[in-house]
This record gives C-alpha cells, structure tokens and sequence, in this order.
C-alpha cells in the first residue's frame, strides 16, 4: 500500500468523524482539516507507532490578503522512520488571529512559531515563550503582512544618533 | 620617499611636525574588520600575500575599536546591528576613519528592504565609499590608499579639540 493512503487511513479509522482534504501536486502530500482538531492530529501523527512523525522541519504562514479565512498555517512534518514528508494546513480564526500551539508536540516549534508571530503576528496559545524573533522587541509590525510597505514604515525603526 | 638616499648624504633632513605626524599616521593605518557578511570574505583576502595589506602598513588587523583607527564596514549593516556598529564605532580612539565597504553598506545594495539601513552614512561620518559586491580586494586596497591621502592632508592640530575617548565609561 502506498504509504500517503496509510496515513489518510490511519487518521480516518483513528478520527472517522473528522473532515480531512488531502491533496497530492507533484509528490507533496497536503492534509487539510479544522484548526480545531490540530492538536490532537500532530499528537497522532507523531506517536502513532507506524507514522512516527518525529521531525517537525517547518512552520509559516500564509496570509491570503483578500479571502474571509486571511491566514493559512502550513505545518512541514517529516517522519524518519518511514522517509516521508507531509504538509499540515490549518486555516487561523480571523476574529482572534490566535491558533494553538504545538511546541509541547515537537520542541523545535517553539522558535518556528515565534518567528510566524514575529512575521505575520499569529497568536500561539500555550506558547512558552511568545517573543520576536528576528525584528527588535518594541517594533509594532509584521512585516510578512500583505499591507506592510516593503521598505519599512519610516520611524519604527530607531537609527543610532550620528 | 628617497629618505634613505637623502640620509646617506646629509645624514639629516628637516621637515614639520605636522609632515611627519601625519605621514607616521597614514603609514600605520590599523584597522577595525567590521565583517558583518560576504565583503569580509574580500576582506580577508586583502590580508593575505597575494595582495599584502602588510604593504602599506595595515596589517594589523585589531579585533579591538580601541586600538584601532580606521573602521572597515563590510557588510549589509541592518537596523537591528546599526546600533552595534555605532557603540564599536564610538570606542574607537579619535582621529578615527571609516571606509563604507560594498553597496550594500554604501547604499544598501540589492536588499531595499524594511530590514536594512539604506547607507551607512545615516549614522556613521564615512570617508571613502567603495563600489562593487563584493569588491575586488585590489579595491579595498585602493580605497585605503585614499584614506592614507586623506589622512596625509591632516595637521595635528586639526585633532586637537576632538573629545578624548573615556576608557572608563561602560559600554
């Protein structure tokens, strides 16, 4: 059996009553489901003792600019046992913009999902440490965000005194 | 110069104070490696035998702003390491040069971006500009040579009133 059924048949008999939308363009497998069912679809997919998705390589976002759900989260999980990659997306809550962690899945999406809230300012609940990333501390922007100016909005970043 | 010649023959020479303190400076230029990214790489080139910055005097490179008297920024300098340039900037003993390395320094280069300062001349008084990304280091040697002419221009006592660096203050 190819191995992208089995993980479609294992998440079905696990969750039968979720709705999952898979897609496969060029070998990138892609579920699609409900932000509310994330945490316990990355807790399966990484303990399951046949999926072992133990590596979590990315986390980003998308943001849509024009569309009522603004904000895609993209998930890049790779399991080592069986040498393949699977892609997560999850639409963010546009009343909130805030989405659940996963840092207590995999630990590395501490620093990934920080740097989302730095670029695209995406709440993470249960975070442990929700800090910038990148742009200094007091900056009040995100930059990935379709209406920020690529050059910056002039002042919010200070410049030493000559 | 044909100081050897001329002090073989007369066994001396007169000259000024301000001649022979400014041709003692631009002959012991040390500077500041400020590598931020890839112009440190030419950099490093620039310090090696094939192109000998040990020629005109700059060898020594010092990891330390204060023994140092001129600043060679090579690099994207970003807002965020602005403020880092300028406090290693700030501790280096005056007179003091700077050479902007690179477009990226010089102008901000290819990154027109949120994140980098358009030319360091927004925040640091640059004497010479260098083109190229990255320069050649026959070009960084070349715009050392123009700090060395400016820094022959110089009289000592242009230097006289510049505040003296307070090594105690805590950066």
């Amino acid at each position: 059996m190819d191995f992208k059924e089995k993980v479609i048949q294992q998440l079905n008999s696990q969750f039968p009553e979720m709705k999952l939308e898979t897609t496969d363009f060029r070998g990138d497998f892609c579920i699609k489901f409900s932000p509310d069912n994330l945490l316990m679809i990355c807790e399966f997919l990484k303990n399951n003792d046949q999926l072992k998705f133990l590596l979590c390589e990315d986390i980003t976002a998308i943001d849509w600019a024009s569309r009522t759900n603004r904000f895609t989260m993209v998930y890049h999980l790779f399991s080592l046992k069986n040498k393949f990659r699977l892609r997560l997306k999850t639409d963010v809550d546009d009343s909130t913009t805030s989405i659940e962690s996963v840092s207590s899945i995999w630990r590395t999406a501490n620093w990934q999902e920080r740097e989302v809230y730095d670029m695209y300012g995406i709440n993470f609940l249960n975070h442990p440490d929700l800090r910038r990333m990148y742009m200094p501390e007091e900056f009040e922007y995100h930059p990935l965000r379709k209406e920020f100016p690529v050059m910056g909005i002039p002042g919010s970043l200070p410049l030493p005194k000559k | 110069m044909g100081l050897e010649a001329k002090l073989q023959q007369d066994g001396f020479f007169t000259t000024t104070i301000d001649a022979i303190i400014s041709w003692a400076r631009k002959s012991s230029v040390w500077p500041m490696p400020m590598g931020i990214s890839c112009c440190a790489i030419e950099m490093m080139a620039v310090g090696d035998p094939k192109y000998d910055i040990a020629r005109f005097g700059s060898e020594v490179m010092r990891f330390t702003p204060r023994q140092s008297d001129l600043m060679i920024v090579a690099g994207t300098v970003t807002y965020k390491m602005s403020h880092v340039v300028k406090k290693i900037y700030d501790q280096m003993p005056d007179p003091k040069w700077v050479i902007a390395m690179g477009a990226c320094t010089s102008s901000g280069g290819m990154y027109r971006s949120y994140s980098v300062v358009q030319g360091i001349d927004q925040f640091l008084p640059v004497d010479v500009y260098l083109a190229g990304c990255p320069p050649r280091p026959d070009n960084l040697l070349n715009a050392l040579m123009q700090v060395q002419e400016k820094i022959g221009r110089t009289k000592a006592r242009d230097f006289q009133d510049l505040p003296q660096p307070d090594f105690t203050k805590q950066y």
